[in-house]
């Protein structure tokens, strides 16, 4: 059987993986050296903040896996606890809170250690393990500003953005984060709006946590894959055929060669979207498919990580979940 | 230019803290795994209970396993959605026995890490691939 995922006009074929031994010939044990010799990533892009790249020739449990954990079990810090003071604005106490919680911020995980949920709540926080972020805004009137509707010119801090939160070191995080103060990754997100004589001041605590806990905590925007397409062209389409073939795709993917032929430039632009099949004089002679051990993923961090340092940990945690389960003791 | 090595160097940095973190002497949870009802009396079938692990690792695991000429049958459930444990069950075919079926997946899963987090390192490190959003 081929590692094809066929794709018809009203159905997928050939889905599950069949490479195990005992059913298929050939030998399909669990063999490291010919992992090693057969597997392969191919990285095309990486930039700020996203990442593109190719597992190729592995299993979809593996794959989805690193999937799974990047979204859900890379630690990321997020505030946790609010604790406010003044809040006359029109915005809860509760609401504020949250929106405080979900505010992505550049803070290296690896600089705090996790909270000890034994510990008594007063002693539970240390420099060790929590940021501090302070927000203390209050509106006034803006008394050099023209007749305008505009409440930017009207009044001062009508707008409280992300970059309000202020940053608090505590003890030793005057040393450990001197050339990284912690700030909003995204400046500009709005937090609240005031009127004048309203005010906000309030201190957060940040510390580690999961996305499984929470999706603040998750270090990730997206983090996706889909399996590479694939075009096979049974009988050669031409003239006027081939333009219309080419229509059916994204641009990019068919193009028509010097003979009036068309042929697959690109198939990994494709969308799968099957216009093609719809169309009865392309019957028989095209097939449409998806690679199913080749894995195109796109991870997009939310900027306290770069994305590629986020897939390292996710199969750093993969493989420390295996080796501590193998120390574990089996009770009866 | 200047990008590349610093993307090289946060990674070593992280293969790094990793290390140190491995050598720290780990406390072992005693109720992680356990032996369910309905093992064979030679060891060679059995089903175990995980806790708080989902299909990350089920999934992993088991296609891990099946991959054992030796075992006959593998398969995972999460019994309840809402309860964080994983059955698995393993029936190999006698000539080991179903712990040491596990015990084998556990340690190809990680031989399998190791060879994803150096081939991955070593693509950054070649650094053929574009920085501009695409």
């Amino acid at each position: 059987m081929s590692n094809l995922v066929g794709i018809e006009y009203n159905r997928v074929t050939n889905v599950t993986s069949t490479d195990f031994p005992g059913h298929q010939p050939g030998d399909h044990s669990w063999d490291i050296e010919k992992f090693k010799d057969s597997f392969d990533i191919n990285i095309t892009n990486i930039s700020d903040g996203v990442a593109t790249f190719d597992l190729i020739h592995i299993d979809t449990s593996i794959a989805n896996a690193f999937r799974r954990i990047m979204i859900a079990e890379v630690p990321s810090v997020a505030a946790e606890t609010v604790y406010v003071f003044m809040n006359t604005s029109f915005i809860q106490d509760e609401v504020l809170a949250q929106r405080i919680g979900l505010i992505p911020l550049k803070v290296d995980p690896d600089q705090l250690s996790w909270v000890d949920k034994t510990i008594d709540e007063n002693d539970r926080y240390t420099e060790d393990n929590t940021i501090v972020l302070s927000l203390n805004v209050s509106c006034s009137k803006n008394s050099n500003s023209k007749s305008s509707n505009d409440p930017k010119e009207m009044y001062k801090n009508s707008h409280v953005y992300a970059k309000d939160l202020k940053f608090e070191p505590q003890g030793i995080q005057q040393e450990k984060f001197k050339d990284s103060p912690v700030v909003p990754t995204n400046p500009d997100i709005l937090l609240a709006k005031l009127r004048p004589g309203q005010e906000i001041s309030l201190r957060a605590h940040c510390i580690l946590g999961i996305g499984s806990d929470h999706a603040k905590f998750s270090p990730v925007a997206t983090a996706s894959y889909r399996l590479l397409p694939v075009i096979n062209i049974k009988e050669p389409i031409t003239g006027e055929l081939a333009k219309k073939f080419k229509k059916c795709f994204p641009p990019g993917v068919i193009d028509i060669n010097s003979k009036g032929e068309a042929y697959v430039k690109d198939a990994r632009k494709d969308t799968v979207s099957r216009e093609v099949l719809r169309h009865s004089e392309f019957d028989g002679k095209v097939s449409l498919g998806r690679q199913r051990d080749y894995f195109i993923f796109n991870v997009e961090s939310t900027g306290a990580m770069s994305p590629e340092e986020i897939f390292f940990k996710s199969v750093r945690v993969l493989k420390n979940k295996a080796e501590y389960l193998r120390a574990c003791p089996i009770n009866q | 230019m200047s990008t590349e090595t610093n993307n090289n160097n946060t990674i070593d940095d992280v293969i790094e803290d990793q290390k140190e973190e491995d050598q720290k002497e780990e406390t072992l949870d005693l109720d992680k795994i356990k032996l369910l009802p309905g093992s064979s009396e030679d060891g060679t079938s059995a089903s175990f209970q995980i806790l708080e692990e989902d299909h990350t690792l089920g999934n992993a695991l088991r296609y891990i396993i099946m991959k054992n000429p030796e075992v006959e049958f593998c398969g995972y459930s999460i019994p309840h959605p809402s309860e964080n444990k994983l059955n698995i069950r393993i029936q190999t075919y006698g000539n080991i026995s179903a712990v040491e079926a596990l015990h084998q997946g556990l340690d190809n899963l990680c031989e399998l890490c190791c060879v994803i987090e150096d081939k991955f390192a070593e693509k950054l490190k070649e650094g053929n691939y574009s920085n501009i959003d695409p």
